[in-house]
């Protein structure tokens, strides 16, 4: 027969459903499920299934935006976001659990200040630890360009610290972008036994403390520090003390 | 930053506030942070939002990749879906889809997985493009034609063994 259908794409019964297909290919599936039972029933259904959907939440729009979303000078003066604090909030259950240890050492446990810094250094983090081939842009055997260069972009000397004495070896480094200010500078260490951590840096001007901070979060913990212009986030896959370890010893490196 | 970015922002905020609603299964303060979230960001990187564009789908495509990047990981999926709260009175006009039906398809698309769940919703909910649902998700237009399709197939099939059962028990 000349004039026979085509049977429908999978993409064009759901644009039916939708009610987003062109008037003359509708009409020729329309007439299409004529003859085919099992299928007109299932586009009955999803009609069906689509009003139901705008109708059960159409209500949702409804209700009162509260002030929290309408007060334009709090939003853009918010720091650090609101999401990001209720991930600090967690982290600071998981330090609070961790028990009080710490109670004399440097480290001041209501300082859980988890930054938007710190979220950035652990996304790029878990981004570039499962990396085999492209776990950074500069490889350790180019330590000096590498060094030379986030130097140059972060407008600060920085070192590449040494912690073979911990068990670590240079992997290399990367410039990452940085949703607070400027670029930032990852560098990633291993141990022989490919286990990773890296190292975060960032320009913060602002006028927070110097002492370590430390953070569990998304399955890493992470130590946050200012000295000077930048400030650092180290992070691994480490408990506390382990990780404070590593922290002072890359610390006294970029600041001896 | 200013007046006329957050004028320009301000239409948008209800339907971003029900999309976070339903991703964050009703928790309101959870949503209302996710919401803020949202327009902090946008107010802040204005000057990346290309004028004229779509305003409404590059809200959403941020509102989208603060879920799956902060969100999603840090929310317990609940083993009981609440669906009370979105039908605050079960008043449902009777020319409309019966009620029941409403609580069935609500409580299966709870049940979908997050990727399907977002799509299904913003094409069915929002009435997103598929070539804009594409862009907010991050993933080819293949991908979100099959995942409607699958998520439409997998709440079509839950719904009618719902009712099936409940007509069994009924006898």
């Amino acid at each position: 027969m000349s004039n026979e259908i085509t049977e429908p794409r999978e993409d064009e019964i759901q644009a039916l459903v939708d009610d987003r297909l062109d008037p003359a290919r509708r009409a020729e599936i329309e007439s299409w499920l004529l003859s085919n039972p099992d299928a007109a029933a299932r586009v009955a259904d999803l009609r069906a299934q689509r009003e139901a959907v705008e109708q059960a939440f159409s209500g949702l729009l409804d209700r009162p935006v509260p002030a929290q979303l309408q007060n334009i000078d709090a939003l853009v003066s918010v720091q650090p976001s609101p999401v990001w604090r209720m991930a600090a909030m967690i982290a600071l259950v998981v330090v609070g659990a961790a028990g009080g240890w710490f109670a004399n050492d440097a480290i001041n446990q209501s300082q859980v200040v988890a930054t938007a810094f710190t979220q950035d250094a652990v996304r790029a983090h878990s981004l570039y630890v499962g990396e085999k081939r492209h776990a950074v842009e500069v490889n350790a055997q180019e330590e000096k360009h590498l060094v030379a260069w986030l130097s140059r972009r972060l407008q600060n000397e920085l070192v590449a610290p040494d912690l073979s004495a911990q068990g670590y070896q240079l992997v290399g480094g990367r410039l990452l972008p940085a949703s607070v200010t400027g670029p930032a500078a990852q560098f990633m260490y291993e141990t022989g036994g490919g286990e990773r951590i890296t190292i975060y840096i960032e320009q913060d001007e602002t006028g927070r403390g110097n002492d370590f901070e430390f953070t569990s979060y998304d399955g890493v913990s992470a130590f946050w520090w200012k000295d000077g212009p930048l400030a650092y986030v180290l992070i691994g896959k480490k408990d506390r003390d382990q990780l404070l370890a590593l922290a002072r010893a890359t610390r006294e490196q970029f600041t001896p | 930053m200013g007046r006329t970015s957050f004028d320009l922002v301000e239409p948008h905020i209800p339907s971003l506030r029900r999309y976070a609603l339903v991703l964050l299964r009703q928790d309101e303060q959870r949503a209302d942070d996710l919401v803020q979230d949202c327009l902090v960001r946008a107010l802040s990187r204005w000057h990346l939002w290309r004028h004229p564009g779509n305003l409404r789908g590059w809200l959403f495509t941020i509102l989208h990749n603060i879920y799956v990047n902060d969100v999603a990981r840090a929310v317990a999926r609940p083993d009981v879906v609440e669906i009370q709260d979105y039908f605050p009175s079960m008043a449902v006009p009777a020319n409309q889809v019966h009620s029941i039906q409403l609580r069935e398809v609500v409580k299966a698309i709870q049940g979908l997985s997050d990727p399907q769940r977002q799509t299904l919703l913003l094409v069915t909910m929002e009435g997103f493009s598929y070539d804009e649902t594409a862009e907010i998700t991050g993933v080819p237009i293949g991908t979100v034609m099959s995942r409607l399709s699958r998520a439409r197939d997998k709440v079509r099939e839950e719904v009618a063994g719902e009712t099936k059962s409940r007509g069994r028990s009924a006898t």
